[in-house]
């Protein structure tokens, strides 16, 4: 196990509520989350599992009301984030955390050219001038491949891959510790994505980035993640090592979303989609919260709700059904 | 083989703007035979939404013939169309905006029952929407509820009865899947095509995601700014890709399993205007193998083994 001083992020028994006027919703109920330097973690799971609460709450960007950070410890590059004032917080985000949203259409300032956008967190953030600020940003154009001239162009005049790419260069201007990209390329054509996609390996690669990748594609996490979690329902209900989760699945929910998805390989395979849906996140129901949709549930399975466990090697899963030690689901005996 | 369905021939669809001519739909022509699915694949703005739309004629097209059956519904009157749509529905992407937020789901189903006399009798109506609740999976008790209170996958399904309750022969399934998680996704993908097997229906399927066009349909068109640029069988399509577009979009998609993976090609560049593109290879500034054959002239689809089309000097 690494040292707590050694982790970029560490989130401890996390949970997140928003209240409402007539109801609470239960978005975020007690996880952890570690990450080491320069390591990648893909946060996998559908709409309302949680994730992007997860990943807001990083940055203390939880939208306060309605939401409420119950409990837990969030501690990003040695910093406690619930325990910093606003000032502080504002000199943390930008510099050693920062924040790519899923649409870079809404994330840029129209009135302000991109040189500008970019050059104003390097500002914030460094003990620099003015002009030194404008050249390290248009640097960062060209590093994500955008000639440096276009810095004194708009937003406007870029099409949403460029606009992507330029959010990237923001993210990347004060060389953060810690990135959070909330389903970076989901707006993005796939060839584009690809790109964007390739850019990002690559910067991540040479700054030593650690980053918390949110997506609910998992093509995207077995070509850029080393390590994954599951989300479901707030929780996370399986994690590990990108090989471990993806060619030894252990949760039946994982199981469940790997069926869903068409096989590239072979069309005539029929997809096995998860019946029902998503339990609702105000009213959720005892016990594991997958159980209703989930084809080996027991009677067992609505008493409690299941631990997350390590079943190996930094494995780990949310399943009573794993009490019994010859239990295996579907997907593994096919391996 | 047998007739098809329907044929599209050299159909284009242009729209005035400020800056010149935009080539939405430049000179497509294909055929679907029934009971058959046809994706049609490519990125946003490639114009594969507005040849589904042309082809129900919810745009006009500026030329070209669309044979339905053998009727060129491209030059029907209005209200000849009107009776036309009865066979030919539409299932749109986004089940949020394209459900009337006032109307309850049994109003919604029941309006073109109504709206084409399909049944008179009220009761039976009543029954008939019922029925059609069940077909594509809403549980009876949801007859009441309004859009909003329905989650996307079961907004989509309303979508579908809707389309359904016409009894057509023929959907144009408008990216529907994409607003959707997986798993509702793989859901709906299963009942589209369960409909298909029970009632013998043809498809248009428009789609940017390949690995659902590749499960989904049995022909696939790749389609870039407003033409199509390769036409084959899905497997064929898969298994031996020649137009480079075609190569990279496939090479591009994120495939979810570990190990050993075909070396990406990476595009250069972004799809360029539709303004005004001049007679060469539309495709030509990101492709690594243009040279001065591509800039001379457009190059036309040819068949390059059976049921394989491709437009290209280089392949």
């Amino acid at each position: 196990m690494e040292h707590r001083e050694e982790l970029v992020l560490d989130i401890e028994d996390l949970v997140i509520h928003y209240v409402l006027e007539e109801e609470t919703v239960c978005a975020v109920n007690g996880i952890d989350i570690k990450l080491g330097k320069g390591k990648i973690l893909g946060l996998v799971g559908e709409t309302g599992a949680g994730k992007t609460t997860t990943a807001l709450s990083a940055l203390r960007l939880v939208p306060d009301p309605p939401g409420v950070i119950k409990s837990g410890s969030i501690m990003v590059a040695g910093h406690d984030i619930m325990k910093l004032t606003t000032t502080e917080l504002e000199k943390v985000r930008g510099k050693d955390i920062s924040m790519i949203f899923q649409d870079p259409m809404t994330s840029l300032n129209p009135v302000y050219t991109v040189g500008e956008q970019i050059a104003e967190s390097i500002e914030l953030h460094e003990n620099v001038t003015k002009q030194q600020a404008y050249d390290k940003a248009q640097e960062m154009l060209e590093l994500v491949g955008i000639p440096a001239y276009r810095s004194t162009e708009y937003p406007h005049q870029f099409s949403g891959g460029m606009k992507q790419r330029v959010v990237i260069a923001i993210a990347l201007a004060c060389n953060p510790k810690l990135l959070i990209a909330d389903e970076p390329t989901t707006a993005l054509d796939v060839t584009i994505q690809a790109q964007v996609l390739e850019l990002m390996k690559d910067l991540i690669r040479t700054y030593g980035t650690s980053v918390v990748m949110i997506t609910h594609d998992l093509g995207i996490v077995a070509e850029i993640c080393d390590q994954v979690a599951v989300m479901y329902a707030g929780r996370i209900v399986e994690e590990g090592p990108l090989e471990a989760v993806f060619n030894d699945t252990l949760h039946p929910y994982t199981e469940g979303l790997f069926n869903s998805l068409p096989n590239i390989h072979s069309r005539t395979e029929d997809l096995k989609p998860i019946p029902g849906l998503m339990p609702d996140p105000t009213d959720l129901p005892p016990g594991c919260s997958f159980a209703p949709r989930c084809p080996y549930a027991t009677e067992e399975c609505s008493r409690g709700i299941p631990e997350l466990k390590d079943m190996g090697g930094g494995h780990k899963v949310a399943c009573r059904n794993y009490a019994d030690p010859d239990f295996t689901i579907e997907r593994r005996k096919k391996q | 083989m047998s007739t098809p369905i329907l044929e599209v021939r050299n159909l284009k669809k242009y729209f005035k703007t400020p800056r010149g001519i935009l080539h939405a739909v430049d000179d497509v022509s294909l055929q679907i035979e029934k009971g058959k699915t046809l994706g049609i694949v490519g990125e946003s703005g490639c114009g594969k939404s507005t040849i589904g739309r042309v082809i129900l004629r919810l745009l006009d097209p500026t030329s070209g013939q669309i044979l339905f059956n053998g009727t060129d519904i491209a030059r029907l009157r209005k209200s000849q169309m009107h009776k036309m749509r009865k066979e030919m529905q539409m299932i749109f992407q986004d089940p949020f905006s394209s459900l009337d937020p006032r109307k309850t789901v049994n109003h919604i189903i029941r309006e073109p029952i109504v709206e084409y006399g399909i049944i008179k009798d009220k009761n039976q109506i009543e029954k008939r929407v019922l029925e059609l609740m069940e077909t594509v999976g809403l549980a009876e008790r949801l007859i009441n509820t309004y859009p909003h209170e329905l989650d996307g996958g079961r907004r989509q399904r309303v979508g579908i009865a809707r389309a359904l309750a016409m009894e057509p022969q023929f959907i144009v399934c408008d990216e529907p899947v994409s607003a959707l998680d997986v798993s509702i996704q793989a859901q709906i993908l299963n009942l589209l095509k369960k409909l298909q097997r029970e009632m013998g229906l043809t498809y248009i399927f428009i789609t940017h995601d390949l690995s659902v066009v590749n499960y989904f349909a049995d022909d696939i068109a790749v389609m870039y700014l407003g033409q199509m640029v390769e036409k084959a069988p899905a497997e064929e399509l898969f298994a031996h890709p020649t137009h480079p577009y075609t190569k990279a979009l496939l090479s591009a998609i994120p495939v979810p399993e570990i190990g050993e993976r075909p070396e990406r090609i990476l595009l250069k560049g972004e799809i360029s205007s539709p303004i005004d593109p001049p007679d060469q290879c539309r495709f030509m500034k990101r492709c690594s193998c243009a040279d001065e054959t591509c800039q001379r002239e457009c190059p036309k689809l040819r068949e390059i083994s059976k049921g394989h089309f491709v437009s290209c000097w280089k392949s």
